[in-house]
């Protein structure tokens, strides 16, 4: 029943555009993104060793991709010792196939779902609807995706770009089609709202007997995983059902259960400006009469290996989706999360997509130019992850062509035709040069974290930020440079 | 080849820059952040759990020992409920003075009997001060998971100060990771219409914690007596 895929997307300057043309969506964003940063600022500034938990959890990360191979076996061990039985998909097809096959196994035909990054990011909706499996999402921002045959537009706040009214219209429509109906006279204060959500998803929470969930963090020493959420639909999820199947990627893995310190102490404040979210779920295998007595864990790759074989690239692993990336980004708050054509959508999107999917389709060798380089993003990352470098690397990638891996091998990649990723990135950067305010903000949070970042590219970077007049990191000077080309304008349609 | 060679053999290709003896994990990370934020007495850490608890919406209240049961069957009272489910190994002390109707959480109970309960009462495992959260391990007072997630009031009781700590690494620390933990930080809540709070979408959408203090009727610490 869920909302189209991604497949199809125009290329980002093309998805801007309408996206900027349309007044409700950017309301809505701009008062959520806004509100978000701010609380965000003071959840920081409440713990005195951010700065120290910052590094610490970048060099978690960091440590665990460089001995992946070591850290999957041994999650396998400890997570097949604790009772769970893993699988492993090299993508997304052989993912989806291991799920509907387990689903079937239990001789259901309905699961519920927690939300998860991975699932949406392997279609498994779809998939499962396309088999007869009906899959229902019980997050409420994601209920309102799907209820709105709709994609989601932000990784932690899917439906942002809907407000009360679009929301209780929805529900008035199309609840009845799928379970409970939405009481008589639904007004659109969000108590109300958010009551319908639970009395419809509540009858499919106690009939359920399959449970599918990602996770936020697996442990590879204890085999624990870990999902962090606020409604309690997670915790309905993952601990009614007799099945539960977590699809996780190969990246969310961490050493050691001390590890989840620095991560339970970050995420939270980074995503939801909360010291802490309302609930947290650990599990470990199974437990003995309390919760789901079966547990697969599917290990998922669908280009994650890929992205590892790239130095500069496999940063972006580090990723712990906490979407603080976004809520700075003057291009997310004006462009939408749809215009990424992803499931990952702002500033990591932009460089997570082009590496999972490679940069062959119009819109994956456009993303990495639908940023401005101002570098809020690498400032609010909880994991450091330098996004502006990355983006600049990938737009190497695109211009020049050069060495890659897709599926494990290693490929060498023709540049852009007539640097056609180029052009269009002009053009998805206009809208954003034409509202001064947002790119000031921009540009004030990249002077301070300018001397963060090398003035040319280390490697093979180097020819390619020499010869051309986009700096590495624009502290002011592309707001010149986008003057004296008057705008791109002679490049673009 | 199957899937699991394929993808460790792409990771370890993938690693072909990772030198052999690069950095083991135990040097790998700096741990030079902090194991708690501020220098608090025993008295403070408890009060900061008590605001932080408010501050999330939470109802607290503080006892001590031989006021807890009054103070269940008071919020059970005013709370009107008709009955209480309670985990197998909860002091029986605790609900003496109350006269809702107890309902025991058996291996038979289905979701369904579950949902027709209002209220549930547990200990904890823990609870952190800094970040205002209880957590849940399963133990015989607090009960299968379900127990605390289905009914629509949660009475969660703290020993106080045995049971607090100041901050989440003194919380893993104690933690086992073999049993499945619920770390709960006030009612359910979500944001996700206009960003506007509202309390309980499907877990409890009442939370009271009872702070205790003292010797009461139940003088047995499943967790060890160290004082946060
Ligand atoms: S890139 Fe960093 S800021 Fe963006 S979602 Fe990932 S962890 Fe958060």
């Amino acid at each position: 029943m869920s909302g189209g895929t991604f497949v199809g997307m125009p290329a980002f300057p093309e998805a801007a555009h309408d996206a900027v043309n349309n007044k409700t969506l950017r309301a809505n964003l701009r008062h959520a993104t806004h509100t978000i940063r701010g609380k965000r600022a003071k959840a920081v500034a409440e713990v005195s060793d951010w700065a120290q938990l910052r590094e610490a959890g970048k060099r978690i990360k960091d440590h665990t991709l460089r001995h992946l191979d070591r850290y999957l076996v041994q999650l396998e061990e400890s997570v097949t010792a604790a009772g769970g039985v893993v699988h492993w998909a090299a993508d997304a097809d052989e993912a989806n196939r291991i799920v509907i096959d387990l689903v079937r196994m239990t001789g259901e035909s309905e699961v519920v779902k927690v939300k998860s990054m991975a699932t949406q990011e392997i279609g498994l909706n779809e998939v499962l609807e396309a088999e007869g499996i009906a899959a229902y999402e019980t997050d409420l921002a994601e209920l309102i995706v799907q209820l709105g045959k709709d994609r989601p537009s932000h990784i932690l706040v899917p439906a942002i770009h809907r407000n009360r009214g679009e929301i209780r219209d929805i529900f008035a429509r199309e609840m009845s089609e799928w379970g409970r109906p939405a009481p008589e006279g639904l007004t659109d204060t969000p108590a109300e709202l958010a009551e319908a959500a639970r009395l419809h998803l509540r009858e499919k929470f106690l009939r359920a007997k399959v449970g599918v969930s990602g996770a936020n963090f697996m442990v590879a020493e204890t085999g624990t995983l870990v999902v962090v959420e606020s409604e309690g639909n997670g915790r309905m999820c993952l601990t009614l059902p007799e099945t539960l199947i977590s699809v996780v990627g190969i990246e969310k893995i961490v050493p050691t259960w001390q590890d989840l310190e620095v991560f339970l102490q970050t995420l939270p404040r980074s995503s939801t400006a909360e010291r802490m979210n309302p609930y947290t779920s650990t599990w470990t295998g199974t437990t003995d009469g309390d919760g789901p007595q079966t547990f697969h864990l599917v290990l998922i790759d669908n280009g994650r290996t890929d992205t590892l074989a790239d130095e500069v690239g496999r940063q972006a692993l580090r990723c712990i989706r906490c979407s603080a990336c976004l809520n700075v980004c003057p291009v997310y708050e004006r462009a939408g999360g749809h215009a990424y054509g992803s499931v990952y959508p702002g500033p990591i999107g932009a460089i997570l997509s082009p590496q999972l999917r490679g940069t062959a389709s119009e819109i994956d060798a456009s993303l990495p130019y639908a940023s401005s380089l101002c570098g809020a993003c690498y400032e609010v990352c909880p994991v450091a992850i330098d996004i502006p470098e990355v983006l600049v690397h990938l737009r190497e990638r695109v211009v020049e062509g050069g060495p890659a891996t897709r599926e494990g091998t290693k490929v060498v990649l023709k540049p852009a035709k007539g640097h056609a990723a180029e052009r269009a990135a002009m053009r998805a950067a206009r809208w954003a040069f034409s509202h001064p305010g947002a790119l000031r903000t921009g540009q004030r949070l990249a002077s301070r974290t300018r001397r963060f970042h090398p003035r040319t590219l280390p490697g093979p970077g180097r020819a390619w930020s020499a010869t051309r007049d986009l700096p590495a990191v624009p502290a002011e000077p592309f707001r010149d440079w986008w003057q004296r080309t008057n705008g791109g304008k002679d490049t673009g349609k | 080849m199957n899937s699991r060679d394929l993808i460790l053999g792409r990771v370890r290709r993938a690693l072909a820059d990772v030198p052999h003896d690069d950095t083991p994990y135990d040097q790998a990370v700096d741990r030079d952040y902090l194991r708690e934020h501020g220098d608090r007495s025993v008295e403070e850490t408890v009060e900061l759990l008590a605001e932080n608890l408010a501050d999330y919406r939470a109802i607290v209240h503080r006892c001590t020992g031989d006021e807890l049961p009054g103070v269940l069957a008071g919020i059970l009272a005013a709370r009107g409920s008709a009955s209480v489910v309670v985990p197998p190994g909860l002091p029986p002390e605790w609900l003496s003075a109350a006269d809702t109707a107890r309902v025991e959480d058996r291996a038979v109970s289905t979701v369904y009997d579950l949902d027709e309960v209002e209220s549930v009462v547990t200990g904890c495992a823990l609870a952190v001060a800094e970040t205002g959260t209880i957590v849940l391990d399963g133990g015989p007072d607090q009960g299968r998971r379900r127990i605390t997630l289905v009914p629509d009031h949660h009475i969660c009781v703290v020993r106080v100060p045995g049971q607090v700590v100041s901050s989440v690494p003194q919380a893993l620390e104690r933690l086992d990771p073999a049993r499945p933990l619920t770390w709960i930080s006030g009612p359910s809540a979500t944001s996700d219409i206009e960003l506007d709070r509202v309390e309980g979408v499907h877990g409890p959408r009442t939370l009271e914690v009872v702070l205790v203090s003292g010797d009461g009727p139940d003088r047995t610490d499943a967790n060890g007596g160290d004082q946060a």
